[in-house]
């Protein structure tokens, strides 16, 4: 597969490492009431599409980028590819 | 219709006309006792066990393509007990006793194969791990044997011993441990519990369930509406897509596993084999391929298609470990959807629906499984209770935190 | 002989010598091994694989199912070699396989005896009694009947080399289609890479004797094929298998750099595996031809017609010197004029369509069948059942079969591609979504006429340009045949109570597809898999395609419904040497080297692999015998003065900005914010299932700046970590992080006299007091008059101990001061081993118990998870499962007799308890000799250990045979006060 790295142009998917489901970017407030039962949503459940699917790759062997792939399971065909920090800062995410 | 030598002599006499279908071909029923979606091994397995077991022969089996066509029919025919922790190990065992005794169960030659497998040490730290693997083996009378290198070399003299970059520094050997003809397995056990009434419904996909008052009675199907007592899913790669229906979201990623095979050759590996320091598994069909497999691509997939890094990956552990692998060709290679569940171990569970009951998560492991899978599967549908070594598959194990991760990776499915 | 006096792209000036079961021949340059062997009259070329039926071949090409041989010997042996692709060299040595004692006289030929037994799938219904016999006697005899050629288990002695390739398009056949798109992309300017598996460009018009314009097909094809090769933008691949089409427009592709010589040259490879990205690519694959299925066709002599033609037109080879063609289509016509144009005699063309055309020059036999065939060892006469139902006699030497011709359309199918049925030629055609970038162009789609091919194959150069945003005009390209497909399908002749083989290398014939109908395996893969129909080594590509079509008639539906199996790569098979490349034997994957390592090599030491490290595991000394000696040894010298070991693989991690500490707050489960400068903490970092991940420190170098240490295994998982941590999680953060692992050199210089060596080390205007530089301390200084340094006052090893490090290239250097500054304190280097000694004598975890399974609670640890603060991990440890007042804990272990051997991985048991898996109370992690104890020591996880000090169990390892009384105790078996690392 080939990922079109927003700095980076066109890179084999070989030099990135996967890590899975993008909503691992909404990582819930650890000292909040309902942590457990959030945390145990957020590290556990899964939608698992047929489909579209939004997911986290790190370029290992590059610049280091997280990036968030918008990537088809059924057919691998990418329709976007995102800096992961863009895409968390979107969601409201800071320090 | 039973099958033996005899048979054949006589068939082959009178022109092989009487031989009848393996199973039959019914059109479904309004309403079953009990439904298993899925008609691969593990839900063929169940029906099987719950006719002859439990005496649940109202029972139907519905596949979406044909039998046996997924996992069953793609994998790398290794059967084995060798696992390390307790939630696990007499599972596994429980059904290498089952293997063991399979085709005279099914009266079917499904080719159990007790070759051993001997899973190769290369660092001190990995053999003691494999020593508290081993005991832990010993313990639940599964057995195990640590061979050293020099053992090693005796039975597999033409492995990597003088010019590794990972030199073979021992093994750890599971004699019955072994391969089976894998697609005989899917026919023996349909063949099975057709001859007791399950109706096998090919070409039959589940579009959706009817829930009514949190109870499951039935499902939405291509070929109709059928009505069910129980509801059990075993569809493995397909296992989010499935309960998603159900309104449940898994602790499951599907993702894809690539296996190989080469071109027949004389025998030349008497057993199953692993490398321990990259990612490569290996034995020998008794056609004469060498059948081998790595690790998964590492994506999310539903395709049953790979891509070329594991492919160069998976044959640079079979030349590293088997450097006169260089000139045989690979003939073959093909993806399995694997339901990778987040620690690694399956689930067999009721699910918060009555009626609703589910098998899955069984990563690439699935295919040793299949007989105490179907067995325990059975067990809870016709019982309502788990059977004693599936007790610990439960869907609560994360929220508990009683994962039973083999490995130590952790809730990232493809590092299982 | 059957070489004719004439023709042919062989070199007859060239005599090339080789061997065939071990009987001398001659051949040409430009010949395969099947053209030489047909040449010398060599019919019999192997046995099949279930009944061992004699076999010649039945192609010319790589989709041949009989023709399979072993080449060459020792290390070079190659099984199941196609001989009709093997090219002719000088001395080249082949023998049959399968086949024992002979060729000619087979012993397991009785199979065939045998074959009404021996249907598809019968032993799924037999060798099940007596179960122990499986696998003692049947599974045995059937392993060594079954397989085909063999293997020597030597190290393959030739290099294989994988390389990557770009352009705009990939051209996948050089034949006309493939042709015609390179030179119109070429001509454009396109970068551009032609592929084709023979070794010779020209596909089919090398074989054919139509014209192109007024040039012979195989001149025209030269032609282009120099006009492309000397376009700097075109590269041509001869001898080049694209094996597979991958997501993204990523191809494999196999070159045969030196399959066609004795050996490689000098430095070169055997082969390369090439990953090709492609912007388009063009499948010109051809078509490859289909047998008719009739009692005993599968014997040496009966060939596809296309091939019969290739060997007289292309190698001046006649099979034998009477023929007959069998056919359903006009193609099957072509091979009857192209031999009599050669002089062969044509017996007569068997037609089995009633309105079949005449044939000048010989009888065309419409509507008739040939119902069986004669001849032990290779094909002497076949009978023939006219229209009328009238069967004669034809004595002939070889037959050519034409069923028609399959688009090739494997690649087309290796994504989510399903052929699709087109009447017209009665055959698949690519269907469905085929890979990202693909068109498919000429015989490959069904266009079969020359002409045709040519247009299409530039039309879809244009296309795959255009969508480039690249122009390209189509070349003139010269007139050729244009003529249509007339054929009329015929799958197989009834009728016969004898087998007609559909499968020929598996052995799959009509009636074993008819027996699986009758057992209901059906659908397309139930079929394959219970008969073994096309899985084969050529994997059903002339095969295929009539067991369908039995199976369509026995179920009553279309060949259409009844579909096709997955196709799937590789597309011909390849060699498992040129997969893995270069990355093989010590090559197999890269070898780090610490800086220390050319030093440590002076000395002697043995080192062990740590992941991709190398590092140095004890420094044994002269009289020592055993590697026990050396590390007591090491151990003693460093606890009674001195050590140095070179922990330069211990991951480290620059972590800066405003926000550093506040990050490493929520890395680490324990407390980071408060940490002063100058200081160094133990830091524990967790998964987020609240699993222990790693450990290592955290030195605060400045307000905004740490250097964090990892585990060695650890070091790029953590970082990796981190970074997401940085990026996903809180990307406003001020904080960088930069691995810098690679960038220091680092020792631990442990021991009483540390403090004495390093001041002889350390610049003086750095002040090593234990107060000017206490336990925990960290700094920047520098060493050896201004070489820039960092030192940390830590401890692995519980000694009074520092760890040093100076940029890499100040490494190796650094060691040697050590080691010369220390030689009055008689400095002593310590390898791996003594350093994992010392730590179980210190009762530090490490790998063996951060096992991944492990929670900071049964570390021992649990109090340092603070709950005063959000850090990763914190809230899943908290969960009931992993807060079990009964859960492992981490304790020490001291065998009740110091001698008695503790053994890592033994598990514990109550005294007295049984073996069973119920009375399982644990295990031990790490054991080793301690030399300061002089016992054998162990840590492990025991069951509610914290509360059974002092208690007696038993560390049992049945697997190897120990069985060791043990105490538990604290894990920190030496000074537990700490007072030693204080000093």
């Amino acid at each position: 597969m080939i990922i079109n790295h927003p700095l980076l142009g066109p890179c084999d998917a070989q030099e990135f490492t996967y890590l899975g489901d993008a909503r691992l970017i909404d990582r819930p407030d650890g000292m909040a009431g309902d942590a457990e039962d959030a945390f145990y949503h957020y590290a556990y459940l899964r939608d698992n599409p047929a489909g579209e699917h939004r997911e986290l790759w790190f370029h290992e062997q590059g610049d280091r980028s997280w990036l968030v792939v918008t990537r088809n399971t059924v057919t691998h065909q990418i329709t976007s590819v995102e800096l992961a920090r863009d895409v968390a800062r979107k969601q409201g995410r800071g320090v | 219709m039973r099958y033996s030598g005899f048979k054949i002599l006589k068939e082959a006499l009178s022109g092989h006309k009487g031989w009848t279908p393996a199973w039959r071909n019914p059109d479904p029923k309004s309403h079953y006792d009990i439904v298993i979606i899925g008609g691969g091994g593990h839900g063929l397995a169940t029906a099987h066990y719950l006719a002859s077991k439990f005496s649940q022969c109202n029972v139907a089996v519905l596949e979406k393509g044909w039998i046996g066509g997924g996992n069953v029919g793609r994998n790398t025919t290794i059967i084995r007990s060798n696992y390390l922790l307790d939630g696990n190990e007499p599972f596994y065992e429980f059904s290498l006793k089952l293997w063991e005794g399979l085709e005279q169960d099914l009266n079917y030659n499904a080719m159990v194969s007790q070759r051993g497998i001997l899973n190769l040490i290369h660092s001190d730290a990995q053999r003691d791990a494999f020593i508290r693997r081993g005991n832990g083996m010993i313990l639940h009378g599964a057995g195990a044997e640590l061979l050293s290198a020099d053992q090693v070399r005796r039975e597999y003299p033409f492995l990597n011993f003088d010019d590794a970059r990972f030199p073979i520094k021992g093994g750890l050997a599971q004699r019955r441990g072994g391969t089976v003809r894998h697609d005989a397995v899917a026919w023996g056990y349909a063949r099975a519990a057709d001859s007791r009434g399950v109706d096998i419904i090919q070409n039959c996909e589940v579009t959706g369930f009817h829930i009514e008052n949190g109870t499951c009675v039935g499902v939405e199907t291509t070929r109709g509406y059928i009505g069910a007592g129980k509801v059990g899913v075993a569809v493995a790669g397909n296992s989010s897509r499935v309960m998603a229906q159900a309104g449940m979201r898994l602790p499951i990623e599907s993702h894809v596993l690539q296996a190989f095979v080469t071109e027949g050759l004389k025998p030349v590996l008497p057993g199953v084999i692993t490398f321990g320091a990259g990612h490569f598994y290996c034995s020998q069909s008794d056609k004469g391929g060498l059948v081998f497999g790595g690790d998964i691509d590492g994506y999310n997939s539903y395709a049953q298609r790979g891509n070329l890094p594991v492919i160069e990956d998976v044959a640079e552990g079979g030349m590293a470990l088997f450097p006169g692998l260089g000139r045989v060709r690979l003939l073959r290679m093909w993806g399995g959807v694997m339901d990778m569940s987040m620690d690694g171990s399956p689930i067999i569970d009721r699910t918060h629906i009555d009626g609703l009951y589910f098998n899955g998560g069984w990563c690439y492991g699935g295919f040793k499984a299949t007989p105490a899978s179907g067995w325990c599967f059975a067990h809870l549908l016709a019982t309502d209770t788990p059977h004693d070594v599936a007790k610990a598959y439960r869907f609560d194990r994360f929220r508990r935190g009683r994962m039973i991760d083999e490995k130590g990776m952790g809730a990232q499915p493809n590092l299982h | 002989m059957n070489r004719l006096p004439t023709g042919g792209q062989i070199d007859r000036t060239t005599r090339l010598r080789f061997t065939f079961d071990g009987l001398p021949y001659y051949g040409h340059a430009g010949d395969t091994l099947a053209s030489a062997l047909l040449a010398n009259g060599v019919r019999l070329m192997g046995r099949s694989f279930k009944y061992h039926r004699p076999r010649g071949v039945l192609s010319a090409g790589s989709e041949e199912p009989n023709a399979l041989v072993q080449l060459r010997k020792g290390g070079r042996q190659e099984p199941n070699t196609r001989a009709t692709v093997a090219e002719l060299f000088d001395g080249l040595d082949a023998a049959s396989q399968n086949a024992w004692p002979g060729l000619k006289l087979d012993a397991l030929a009785i199979n065939d005896r045998l074959s009404n037994f021996l249907t598809a799938g019968f032993y799924y219904k037999t060798f099940m009694w007596p179960a122990a016999f499986w696998e003692k006697l049947y599974e045995p005899i059937i392993r060594r009947a079954a397989g085909l050629g063999a293997i020597t288990t030597d190290a393959d002695p030739d290099g294989y080399d994988r390389g990557f390739l770009h352009c705009d398009l990939l051209i996948i056949g050089a034949g006309p289609a493939g042709l015609a798109a390179a030179l119109t992309a070429g001509r454009a300017g396109a970068c551009v890479i032609l592929a084709d598996e023979d070794f010779c460009m020209g596909g089919r018009l090398n074989v054919e004797t139509h014209a192109l314009g007024d040039q012979s097909g195989a001149d025209w094809a030269a032609g282009v094929v120099a006009e492309l090769a000397s376009l700097p933008n075109v590269r041509l691949l001869a001898r080049t298998t694209v094996l597979g089409a991958f997501d993204h427009g990523i191809y494999a592709a196999v070159e045969r750099v030196a399959d066609h010589l004795g050996q490689p040259e000098q430095g070169k490879p055997r082969q390369i595996l090439w990953r090709i990205y492609s912007g388009r690519a063009v499948l010109c694959a051809g078509a490859i031809e289909r047998p008719i299925a009739f009692a005993n066709n599968d014997r040496p002599g009966i060939m596809l017609a296309g091939a019969m033609r290739a060997y007289v037109n292309r190698w001046a080879v006649t099979p034998a010197q009477t023929v007959a063609v069998f056919t359903n289509n006009d193609d099957g016509h072509r091979t009857a004029r192209d031999l009599m144009a050669q002089g062969v005699d044509v017996a007569a063309i068997i037609d089995t369509r009633a309105d079949a055309p005449a044939c000048d020059g010989v009888q065309v036999m419409a509507g008739a069948q040939v119902v069986d065939s004669s001849g032990r060892l290779g094909l002497k006469s076949i009978t023939v059942r006219q229209a009328n139902g009238q069967e004669h006699r034809l004595s002939i030497g070889a037959l050519g079969v034409s069923g028609g011709w399959n688009p090739n359309v494997a690649l087309s199918s290796h994504q989510r591609g399903r052929p699709e049925w087109d009447d017209a030629i009665a055959a698949f055609v690519p269907g469905g979504a085929l890979p990202q970038g693909m068109q498919v162009a000429g015989a490959a789609l069904g266009q079969f006429s020359t002409q045709g091919a040519l247009a299409a194959g530039a039309g879809a150069a244009i296309q795959a340009l255009s969508d480039l945003g690249k122009t390209a005009q189509a070349p003139d390209l010269p007139m050729a045949e244009d003529g249509e497909v007339r054929i009329t399908p015929f799958w197989h002749v009834g009728g016969t109570k004898a087998r007609a083989w559909l499968d020929f290398q598996n052995d799959v014939t009509v009636k074993d597809v008819t027996l699986a109908h009758q057992e209901g395996f059906r659908s397309v893969e139930h079929l394959k898999r219970y008969t073994t129909l096309g899985m084969a080594t050529d994997q059903g590509k002339t095969s295929n395609m009539g067991g369908l079509a039995v199976m369509a008639e026995l179920t009553g539906q279309s060949i259409a419904q009844t579909g096709t199996t997955m196709f799937r790569p590789p597309y011909t098979p390849v060699a498992l040497g040129a997969l893995a490349g270069r990355s093989v034997g010590r090559d197999f994957r890269p070898t780090r080297l610490t800086p220390s390592h050319a030093w440590a090599v002076e000395q002697g030491a043995v080192f062990v692999e740590a992941g991709m490290w190398l590092r140095a595991q004890y420094f044994p000394r002269t009289g020592e015998t055993g590697w026990r000696q050396s590390v007591d040894r090491e151990v003693r010298a460093t606890r009674g003065s001195v050590g140095v070991c070179d922990v330069t693989t211990l991951g480290k991690i620059d972590v800066q900005g405003r926000d550093a500490a506040a990050f490493l707050n929520r890395i680490y489960c324990n407390g980071f914010a408060k940490l002063a400068v100058g200081r160094v903490r133990y830091g524990l970092m967790l998964r987020e299932d609240g699993i222990a991940m790693d450990d290592g420190t955290a030195a605060r170098l400045a307000d905004d700046h740490f250097v964090v240490t990892t585990t060695t295994a650890n070091a790029v998982a953590v970082f990796r970590h981190m970074e997401f941590a940085r990026q996903c999680l809180w990307p406003d953060m001020d904080v960088q992080l930069i691995s810098t692992t690679e960038a220091w050199a680092q020792f631990a210089v442990a021991g009483p006299q540390s403090r004495a060596l390093l001041q002889k080390i350390v610049d003086s205007e750095f002040d090593l007091s234990n107060d000017g530089f206490p336990f925990m301390a960290c700094g920047e200084i520098t060493v050896c008059s201004g070489c820039p340094a960092r030192l940390f006052r830590i401890s692995f090893s519980g000694e009074l101990a520092y760890e040093i490090a100076v940029p890499t290239r100040y490494g190796d250097a650094l060691m040697r001061r050590l080691m010369d500054a220390g030689r009055e304190f008689d400095v002593t280097p310590y390898g791996t081993e003594a350093l994992g000694v010392m730590r179980i004598e210190k009762g530090h975890a490490a790998g063996n118990e951060l096992n991944g399974q492990t929670t900071a609670l049964n570390l021992g640890m649990g109090r340092m998870v603070s709950d005063k603060k959000d850090s990763i991990g914190a809230v899943l440890s908290r969960r009931e499962g992993l807060q079990e007042e009964n859960g492992l804990r981490m304790v020490g272990f001291m065998p009740t007799s110091p001698q008695d051997r503790v053994i890592a991985g033994a598990h514990l048991l109550e005294k007295g308890a049984a073996l069973r898996a119920a009375n399982d109370l644990g295990y031990v992690t790490s054991a080793c000799y301690s030399p300061t104890l002089d016992s054998y020591i162990a840590i492990g996880f025991l069951k509610a250990g914290d509360t059974r000090l002092g208690d007696v169990l038993r560390a049992a390892s049945p697997l190897t045979g120990h069985d060791t009384e043990v105490t538990v105790v604290s894990p920190h078996f030496v000074d537990p006060d700490g007072g030693r690392l204080r000093a």
